[in-house]
This record gives C-alpha cells, structure tokens and sequence, in this order.
C-alpha cells in the first residue's frame, strides 16, 4: 500500500511539467506571431484613423476609436473617391503597373534563362577553357556577392549612352540579373531530382535534347518553376537601391514611392500607412497563399 | 548526382560524335565571322562619332546592343551547324552565360574605370584620369572606415538572428496545434520590402511622440524612449528591424534541416538519459550545423548588401552611426554627386568582400570537415 503513492506522486510532476513546457511553447509562439503581425496589423488600421487617434495610440477599431477612409481618400482609393478623377490615385496606379511590369517580366526572364542553364548543368558535362560546370556554377553563384554599390553607377553611365536610364526595360535586365543565381540555384536541384532514365527514354522514342527538354522534363519541374519565380518576384517587387538610382519619373516603382513619401517631413500617417498598406498587399497575399511554394524553394535551394 | 550525369555525357558522347557536313561547319562559322563584323564595325563608327572624328554615326549607343544580342544569336547558330549534338546542348547555357557576361563583367570592370576618375558630375570640368587617388583618399576617410566598423557590428548581429531563428524553428517543429498558421505567421515579414518596413517600424512604430514601440518603453519605465538618437542604441533599432524581416528566411531553412533529422538519434539521446538542453546541445546543434554553416554564410552575404532600411530611417544618422558601406556611398552619389570617388569605395568594398568571405569558405570548409 505504501509504493503506489510516490509512483502517482511522480507520475502528476511529469504531467505539470509537461503542461508547463506546453504552455511555455504556446506563449512564445504567441509572443512572436504578435511580434510577426502587429507591424502589419498597427499600418493596416492606422491608414483608417485621424490624426486624434493616430497621436493618442488607440489600437482596436470600433472599441478605440472609429475607423474611417481617410488615408485611402489622400490615395484615392476610398470608396467616395474612387470614381472621380484623383492625381495621387494616377501615380500611385502607375507605380504599382510600373511595379507589376518590372518584378514579372525579370521573374520571368530569369526563369528561363536559368531553367536553361541549370538543365545543362544538371545533365551535361561542359569544358569551357578551364572551366567545368561546378566553375561554371561557381561563377554564376559568384554573381550573388557583388553589392548593388558596385555596379549601380556603371550601370548609370551605361544606361546613359544606351537610352535605357529610367526604362522598365532597362531595370528589367537589371533584376534579372540579381535573381538569376538564385533562380539557377533551385532549378539545378529540381533538375537533379528528376531521374536521368526519363530523358534517355525520351531519346529513344526519338525526341532530340531539346524536345526531351521542353515535353518530359519541364512540365515535371514545375513545382520547382513555381517557387524560384514566386521567391524572384518577392526580391524584385522590394528592390529599392538600384530603382532609386536608375528611374527618375517613367519607370519608377512602388518602393522608390513610398520612400520619397517618408523623406518629406509632416506627411500624413493616415496616408502614409495607406501607401504602405497597398505596397505590402500584394506579397502579403501571396505569402499568405503560396507559402508552400516559398519554403520548398528555399529548402530545394540551401537543403545541399 | 555526380554519377548520373556522368553516365549520361557518356551516352551522349556517342550520339554527338556524329559527322558533320563541312559546308554546314563553315556556313555557321560565316555567320559569326560576319556578325563579329558588324559589332566591331558598329562599335567603330560609334567611338569614333562619338570622339568626334567622323560624323556619322548613331544618337546613342543603343545599336551597340542591338548589334551585340546578333552576335549572340550567330554565335548559337553557329554552335548548332558547326558542332551538331555538342552545339545543341552548348545551347543551354549559352544564353545565361552570354547574358551575365554582358551586364557583370563589363559593368565591373567599367566601374574599374570609373573608379579611377576625378569625376563630379556636379562640377563643370568634365571626368579626368587621377589613376589611384581615390584609393589614397578613401584611407584618409574616417566616414568610410567608420561605416566599414558598423559593418562588422551588423555582420557579427547575423549571429543573434540565427539564434532567436533556430529557436523559432525549434518551436516550429515541437508537436504543436495549428502549425501550418505559425508558420505563414512567422513567414510574412520576409515578404515586405524593407522600404515600407522602413515607414512601419522605423518611423512611425518606433516614432519617438507617439508610436506604440515608444508608449511601451515609457510604460516599462525608459523615460526618454529615442530610438534613433543614441550612436549604439540606433544601430540596434536598425539591426532589429533587419533581423524582423530576415529572421525567416533563416527559420525556414533550419526548421527544413530539423524536419530531415532521423528521430531515432533523439529518441537514443533519452535513452541514454538525456534532457532537453543536452540532447540539443549534444545531438541537435552538431547535426545541424553543416545547414547552419550555409544559412550563415548567405545571410552574411545579404548582410552585407544592407542599405534600403538605413537609407530610408536614419540616413546613416546620428553622426554615421548606423552608416553601412553601400548607404554611405548611396549618399556619396545622391548628395556629393562624386562619382568616381564613390565607385572607388565600392571596388574596394567588393575586394574585401571578396577576401573576407574566402577565407570564410576556407575557415567553414575545414570546420565542418573536422564535426564531420
């Protein structure tokens, strides 16, 4: 009769312990979802308050203080607004296109220059004076280090005598060149995990390097598609430093926006948070439901 | 992987060691012969309009690429007619490799050039040659070498982001409710662009009067809650905000890695009496450190581009605390317009860069060698 006691006695520590470690995990889960989404949820409401509610802190809508378009109206975009003509709407909608353009069409570029790339890296065995593929590889990989500084006024002068200064175009190039390691990076191993035997079965059905490529391989690489050009889109929809330099009114983009926004002083928080709102969105969105293409394309790329 | 693509250049090789016609060969060797013409011929007229020895020529130098894409499209015909099989597969990564030759290599080593300059676009005399001048000065820079300091302190933070990371990971991958929620949460601030961030947190959450960061810090009893103001104090607000919007990305990759783990090595570990702090520390850490090398090194590689949230929160202030080499030289071209000076800080920072992560490479290489 004595033994059962300190069994059940140890058996209920454990079950506090447990239920304290669970709780403890909970909490910092908590504690950095808060940390993750206040910033977001802080500019999405604040483009709704007034100035009152904006310097006294209030957080919760309808509790704290009552939401109203203000901020979308300084766009534009709040409901009373949205059909009549509005200055600030034209460039912010011109931006967000010049935005749109840019981030896809270097997404899309570097996708297939580096599925390209990468399929020849993965299948055949190149020799270029020296170079093999892991220095060919190492080469493009090498193009991921060089800051933005080094070639930011090169490219100024350039783009200068090649009439690209201040293009989409011109800034196309530019990113994909930024994102093209990357896009090689996940490709190679998406490539790689495809097996050899499907391509040699190709050849012999008669269908040439090329053929095998395009009809057999691509469409089974396209998980891996999805995700390099979801991450390339992200990296070139931000990029700030070189649209800073390279675009002055034509093609400037969202980012260059927002940032001569916060330069000026006494601007508006309501309007700022607006912009700020409308900036984030679209890649809010797409984390939101992507997120799976997102995470197996940086784990394709750094799990070797 | 290495076998299998070996085995199949050998099966290759067969097929592409097929015969081919000699007009076919020649044909293609034509077509380059010629497009080269056209290039040097194109890059000719236009140098020489341009010094002004002959006037006619082109308005820009934009048939220069024009006649450059040419070339690279007769240099691929060329490789199919001349060389068959080889020349098809060549055709993978011709397009890349021509592509990044064009907008790398002679960017770079134009900004070589630059570099070598006494060039204001501000001042009326145009650029002229003062060979290494720049390079003289930028010692006696006490702003550049100041910034290339903070660089070290934003480079050694990477550390505390993989540690609050691998924790957040480690979360991740406990036995935990509604996961797939945790994770999108804790993925989104990699999404933002570090401009809107810049606004978010820098100036308006952490805004001194009445942003909610500040109300907070009053409340926990800091009376004068200046983010921004103090040298050491600023250079961690910026290096908070960096690690918000980069700590995931380090996350998914760690999380990955413990995701691969075998259980059965963690499930000996308590055989053999483990607990928690000593199965991480002796059994986790050690296997995850080859992911770890990786994730820190291209995080350091991203560190050190840093410029978009302290260009736009502080703009290097308060006395270049929080400068980073590519903010500083950013305001070198925006505000001194010195060109050449400022692309003479830039090659250099690249040569250090380049120094430093090779002996990095070296240093992990033989480290994870030895774990291993």
């Amino acid at each position: 009769m004595v033994t059962p006691v300190p069994v059940r006695k140890r058996r209920g520590a454990l079950r506090a312990r447990r239920l304290a470690s669970r709780v403890l995990i909970y909490a910092a889960l908590i504690f950095w979802t808060f940390i993750c989404l206040f910033p977001i949820y802080w500019t999405v409401t604040t483009s709704f308050k007034s100035a009152v509610d904006v310097t006294q802190g209030h957080l919760i809508p309808w509790l704290d203080f009552l939401p109203d378009w203000k901020g979308w109206r300084s766009l534009g975009l709040s409901p009373d607004t949205i059909l009549g003509t509005s200055t600030a709407r034209a460039e912010f909608i011109s931006r967000f296109v010049n935005s749109v353009l840019t981030s896809v069409g270097a997404a899309l570029l570097a996708l297939v220059l580096g599925s390209l790339a990468a399929y020849g890296l993965s299948r055949f065995r190149y020799k270029f004076a020296w170079m093999r593929n892991d220095d060919i590889l190492f080469f493009f990989m090498s193009q991921l280090i060089l800051p933005p500084v080094v070639l930011a006024l090169p490219f100024l002068v350039l783009y200068k005598a090649l009439v690209l200064l201040d293009t989409t175009f011109g800034l196309i190039l530019l990113y994909t060149l930024t994102v093209l390691p990357i896009v090689i990076w996940i490709m190679r191993d998406q490539f790689n995990s495809i097996p050899i035997e499907l391509d040699e079965a190709a050849f012999v059905d008669g269908l040439s390097v090329w053929g095998a490529f395009i009809r057999i391989i691509l469409p089974l690489a396209i998980p891996g598609m999805a995700a390099a050009f979801i991450l390339s889109l992200v990296l070139c929809w931000n990029e700030y430093f070189f649209a800073a330099l390279l675009t002055s009114t034509d093609a400037k983009t969202l980012p260059v926006m927002v940032a001569s926004q916060t330069g000026s002083q006494g601007i508006n928080w309501w309007s700022m948070a607006a912009l700020s709102t409308a900036a984030i969105a679209p890649l809010v969105i797409v984390g939101i439901f992507l997120e799976r293409y997102i995470v197996s394309g940086l784990t394709t790329g750094a799990g070797k | 992987m290495q076998d299998t693509s070996s085995v199949a250049a050998v099966r290759h090789d067969k097929v592409a060691s097929q015969r081919i016609a000699a007009t076919r060969k020649s044909l293609g060797q034509g077509f380059v012969i010629l497009a080269s013409l056209v290039l040097l011929a194109v890059l000719a007229v236009q140098i020489l309009h341009v010094s002004g020895t002959i006037s006619a020529g082109f308005s820009d130098w934009r048939p220069v690429l024009y006649a450059y894409f040419l070339w690279s499209v007769a240099l691929g015909a060329e490789q199919v007619m001349a060389r068959g099989e080889r020349g098809l597969r060549a055709l993978f990564l011709l397009p890349a490799v021509l592509f990044t030759v064009a907008v790398v290599i002679f960017p770079t080593l134009f900004g070589f050039y630059i570099a070598s300059l006494d060039w204001n676009l501000s001042s009326l005399e145009g650029p002229h040659f003062n060979g290494l001048n720049n390079l003289f000065a930028l010692f006696h820079d006490d702003y550049y070498w100041n910034a290339l300091g903070n660089m070290v302190f934003y480079t050694v933070s990477v550390l505390g982001e993989y540690a609050i990371a691998f924790g957040l990971a480690l979360l991740l991958n406990a036995e935990i409710r509604g996961r797939k929620f945790f994770r999108v949460a804790f993925l989104l601030p990699m999404m933002l662009s570090p401009v809107a961030v810049s606004w978010m947190i820098g100036k308006s959450l952490m805004e001194y009067r009445f942003g909610p960061a500040a109300t907070l810090a009053r409340d926990l009893g800091w009376d004068n809650p200046a983010f921004f103001a103090h040298p050491w104090i600023a250079r961690f607000s910026i290096a908070a905000m960096d690690a918000w919007v980069s700590i995931p990305f380090i996350m998914i990759i760690l999380l990955a890695g413990l995701q691969a783990m075998p259980k059965q090595v963690l499930e000996a570990a308590k055989v053999d009496g483990a607990n928690g702090w000593q199965s991480f520390w002796y059994v986790t850490f050690p296997i995850m450190l080859p992911v770890s090398i990786t994730v820190l090194i291209i995080r350091i590689i991203f560190k050190l581009k840093l410029a978009d949230i302290v260009i736009n929160v502080t703009a290097g202030g308060p006395g270049g605390a929080t400068d980073t080499v590519s903010s500083f030289i950013y305001r070198v071209y925006r505000d001194r317009s010195n060109v050449g000076y400022g692309t003479g800080l830039a090659i250099f920072y690249l040569l250090l860069i380049i120094v430093f992560l090779t002996v990095l490479l070296r240093i992990s290489h033989r480290w994870t060698q030895r774990v291993t």
